[in-house]
């Protein structure tokens, strides 16, 4: 028996063993099992823009605040605060304070100074650096992966994966998500900024228009409920929600509203602690995402750094306190592709792959043993090891099978067959030639082999520039097509050829019937 | 069982000008039709919506376009597969980049009144997206063709790398005029079938070379058109073979498959059927156009092989310590 076997055999007997032994997780849904794409499982896969130059107004807007909290701490008296698309203007009235402030100044990293001496005053002009904008922009698209990540784990989703896509693209797959409503609250959690800011209601103007509104460095926001009431709110803010530590759910003692209750950061709850103090008696408004959910009058210093908001309903508290308490999105995204396939048609997409692949591989199989007869069962038994392996090796990779991908496969079992009718066209010549049966296998082989190397190599190139450059589900057919294509080369030239020297050698009798021809 | 029993000789290239005409004006035909009727782009490339909706009973499309029309312009609405199955789509101008309130979730409002939908696939592409998938599959192929010009040129030399280069454009040019002809939706998958049966074309070509190379090493002859109508004829056998098998698979997952996967599975039967056209009848008439000499080749194969010899001689010598 151990003389009849051979390395060849031995090989793809072991092959076939390892595609068999790592398939089957896949059937009893035990890792490592294939992962189904979105297209087959049902799903949704988003990709966002992240609008980069909204971080940097928002910047913007930090130092501001920055500068007027220093400014009023030390008591330099400026003026006309007002902020830019890429620019913080004010006034220094006193012309003696200007090495005090330029100290000050120094301490803010990423921004140009620019100076303009007036009679008693100095004008100043602070820009962002560009690196400085690059750089927020960078961290802006980082910072909201981190963000839109924490918030789906916080939602209790299964498995959300959110990657970085090229430059400035954030790609969301959600394999988890099946009915249109629930895309609707991810969509809605996802692109929720999420930004808290407090504002001092401005009691002395009134302004009617947003131009109106930055005569005197104000801006004019809509209430949430109630898009025609408007509020006149001093700039910048006095707080924003970068300072939160934490929210959670809850309801108001009095009204029994839903409400998300908020902590505040040592430096918030001092800046909060300070601003309230100095102004008992006026209104503040909290603002989340440009719309003011309340602006309570401030019946006394609050200290302790903690506050709340009212919102309409427990769902959307839920979503607002998820999202605030994972941080805001530093600048709005965008949508730019989305992808949902609801279960049943996933399962639709399987049946129909199924059918297809299993029909074209019973047709395969039959004509290759009608045409070559016993040549051809052996080369059907290199196939059905090759459907294996292909299934085997896409799961110990944790591959994606997608539709595409289903496609692959199908076509990958046409196309396997060939290296079988290369090497077997060939055998039949050489025993048309005269030769022995013996001769003609070894030569057989032999002489096919360059072809099918350098028609498998080709293909290959083919598969490997679809993966270079496809997306998606794309990327899964090329993945499949080269697997199958490699796991050819071991199953329709190793295998088949082991076959044959194991028959050779056990002295079966093989004639020209068992490779289809007439005797 | 034998298709091919008497190992007949095919005289191909006397007709060479024949085939090559067919193919021209297959290709005349083609450009003609991408450039008058150009392609039905799918969302995949142009940007759009396209909404898959599932009823409980069979659809009425009427009523349907009333209930869009009243909120979307200009949208078409098609059954999908079956009578009760919609496919509503709507241009690019749709697809709003408000992640909180997309289309999809628009549209099933709007269907409300038909009682239960299921809303099966929302696909939203933006126009930025679409521009630039086509701008990737575009460069898939050149690098492809720019892998394979390499590599065939290394292994053969360049007049086959031209030769088959050009044969791939012929199956593309042509694939690609049916399904601009046929009005065949271009998405993702087209272009994924595009290059497979470029991969799959080629291998048919290759095999074809790698014959003609073996005859030009192995045999007397030294007239091209013979040598190759040797090569041509006994690897027929084959290739129709290895052809039937794969268009027959290709055409279970055309009937099977499901009417996704359609455009896909239709673009790579008219590339099978094209491929092995060329492979055949237009690759090795392209060798003696581009001058291949029989003799040139044959010298070259001598000198590599002198040289592998010489080397080995070395190394003998280098491992006997002679040098």
């Amino acid at each position: 028996m151990m003389k009849k076997l051979n390395y060849r055999l031995v090989i793809f007997t072991l092959a076939a063993i390892f595609g068999i032994v790592f398939t089957i997780p896949s059937f009893i849904n035990k890792d490592p099992k294939i992962n189904l794409g979105l297209d087959l499982q049902g799903g949704m896969y988003l990709v966002l823009g992240v609008k980069g130059e909204e971080a940097v107004k928002s910047k913007i807007k930090t130092t501001a605040s920055t500068i007027k909290y220093i400014t009023d701490k030390k008591e330099l008296f400026i003026d006309n605060l007002k902020t830019g698309k890429n620019s913080i203007k004010f006034e220094l009235i006193d012309k003696d304070d200007q090495t005090k402030l330029d100290d000050e100044l120094k301490n803010i990293k990423g921004i140009q100074v620019k100076k303009v001496p007036n009679k008693d005053s100095v004008e100043y002009t602070l820009f962002l650096t560009p690196q400085e904008v690059l750089k927020t922009k960078d961290d802006a698209l980082n910072q909201a992966i981190q963000t839109i990540r924490s918030r789906l784990d916080a939602f209790g989703l299964a498995e959300p994966t959110v990657t970085k896509q090229g430059k400035d693209k954030i790609l969301v797959e959600l394999p988890g998500i099946k009915t249109p409503k629930e895309q609707h609250s991810v969509q809605q959690l996802i692109s929720t900024s999420a930004h808290l800011e407090l504002y001092a209601v401005d009691e002395e103007h009134k302004a009617l228009t947003q131009k109106d509104a930055e005569k005197y460095a104000d801006v004019l926001l809509s209430d949430k409920n109630n898009p025609q009431r408007k509020y006149l709110l001093k700039t910048p803010p006095v707080l924003d929600g970068s300072m939160i530590t934490n929210a959670t759910v809850g309801f108001t003692q009095k009204t029994n509203q839903p409400a998300i209750f908020f902590t505040l950061n040592s430096q918030g709850a001092q800046i909060f602690g300070d601003f309230t103090g100095k102004n008992v008696g006026k209104r503040l408004a909290i603002v989340v995402d440009n719309k003011v959910y309340s602006a309570p009058v401030i019946q006394e210093r609050i200290g302790g750094g903690s506050g709340q908001i009212t919102v309409g309903s427990p769902e959307e508290a839920h979503v607002l306190a998820i999202a605030l308490r994972s941080g805001s999105l530093p600048a709005p995204v965008v949508l730019l592709e989305k992808r949902s396939v609801g279960a049943s048609l996933g399962a639709d997409s399987i049946r129909q792959s199924m059918i297809a692949l299993i029909t074209g591989f019973v047709i395969v199989v039959l004509f290759m043993a009608w045409y070559y007869g016993l040549s051809g069962i052996v080369a059907d038994i290199a196939l059905i090891v090759n459907l294996f392996l292909i299934i085997a090796i896409m799961a110990i990779f944790g591959a994606t099978l997608t539709l595409p991908g289903m496609a692959g496969i199908v076509l990958t079992v046409g196309m396997a067959v060939d290296a079988n009718v290369i090497i077997n066209e060939r055998i039949r010549e050489l025993i048309k030639e005269g030769k022995s049966i013996k001769a003609a296998i070894e030569g057989g082989y032999a002489n096919a082999m360059s072809a099918i190397l350098d028609a498998n190599i080709t293909t290959l190139i083919a598969a490997i520039a679809l993966f270079a450059y496809g997306t998606g589900t794309i990327k899964g057919f090329a993945v499949t097509m080269a697997i199958g294509i490699m796991a050819s080369m071991l199953t329709a030239i190793l295998g088949t050829h082991g076959i044959w020297e194991y028959l050779l050698a056990s002295g079966k009798k093989i004639t020209l019937k068992s490779f289809g021809m007439k005797a | 069982m034998e298709l091919f029993r008497d190992n007949k000789i095919y005289d191909l290239m006397s007709k060479r000008n024949m085939f090559v005409s067919v193919s021209l004006i297959l290709i005349v035909f083609s450009l003609f039709s991408i450039f008058t009727k150009g392609f039905n782009w799918g969302i995949d490339f142009a940007g759009g919506v396209e909404v898959q909706v599932k009823f409980d009973k069979k659809a009425d499309i009427a009523e349907i376009r009333k209930l869009i029309s009243t909120k979307f312009k200009g949208a078409s609405i098609t059954t999908f597969g079956n009578a009760d199955e919609v496919l509503i789509r709507l241009n690019v101008q749709n697809a709003s980049t408000n992640v909180q309130n997309d289309i999809g979730h628009q549209i099933e409002q709007v269907l409300k009144p038909l009682g239960k939908t299921d809303i099966r696939r929302v696909d939203i592409v933006g126009s930025k997206v679409g521009n630039e998938l086509k701008e990737k599959g575009f460069e898939a192929f050149i690098f492809s063709i720019i892998g394979i010009l390499i590599y065939v040129a290394f292994r053969f030399e360049w007049r086959f790398a031209v030769a088959s280069v050009l044969a791939l454009f012929h199956d593309t040019i042509i694939s690609l005029g049916a399904v601009s002809f046929f009005h065949v939706e271009v998405n993702l998958d087209v272009l994924a079938a595009i290059l497979t049966l470029m991969g799959y074309s080629l291998n048919d070509t290759i095999v074809v070379f790698d014959r003609i190379r073996e005859q030009v090493r192995d045999s007397k002859i030294r007239d091209l058109a013979l040598l190759i109508n040797e090569a041509v004829s006994k690897t027929l056998s084959r290739t129709v073979l290895t052809s039937l098998t794969t268009f027959f698979v290709v055409l279970t997952l055309y009937l099977f498959g499901g009417e996704i996967i359609k455009p896909f599975s239709f673009t790579l039967l008219v590339g099978i059927i094209v491929g092995t056209y060329s492979s055949i009848f237009i690759a090795s008439p392209l060798l003696i156009w581009l001058g291949f000499k029989i003799d040139d080749y044959r010298k070259r194969l001598a000198e590599k092989e002198k040289k592998k010899k010489e080397k080995e001689k070395m190394r003998q010598m280098y491992q006997g310590g002679v040098v």
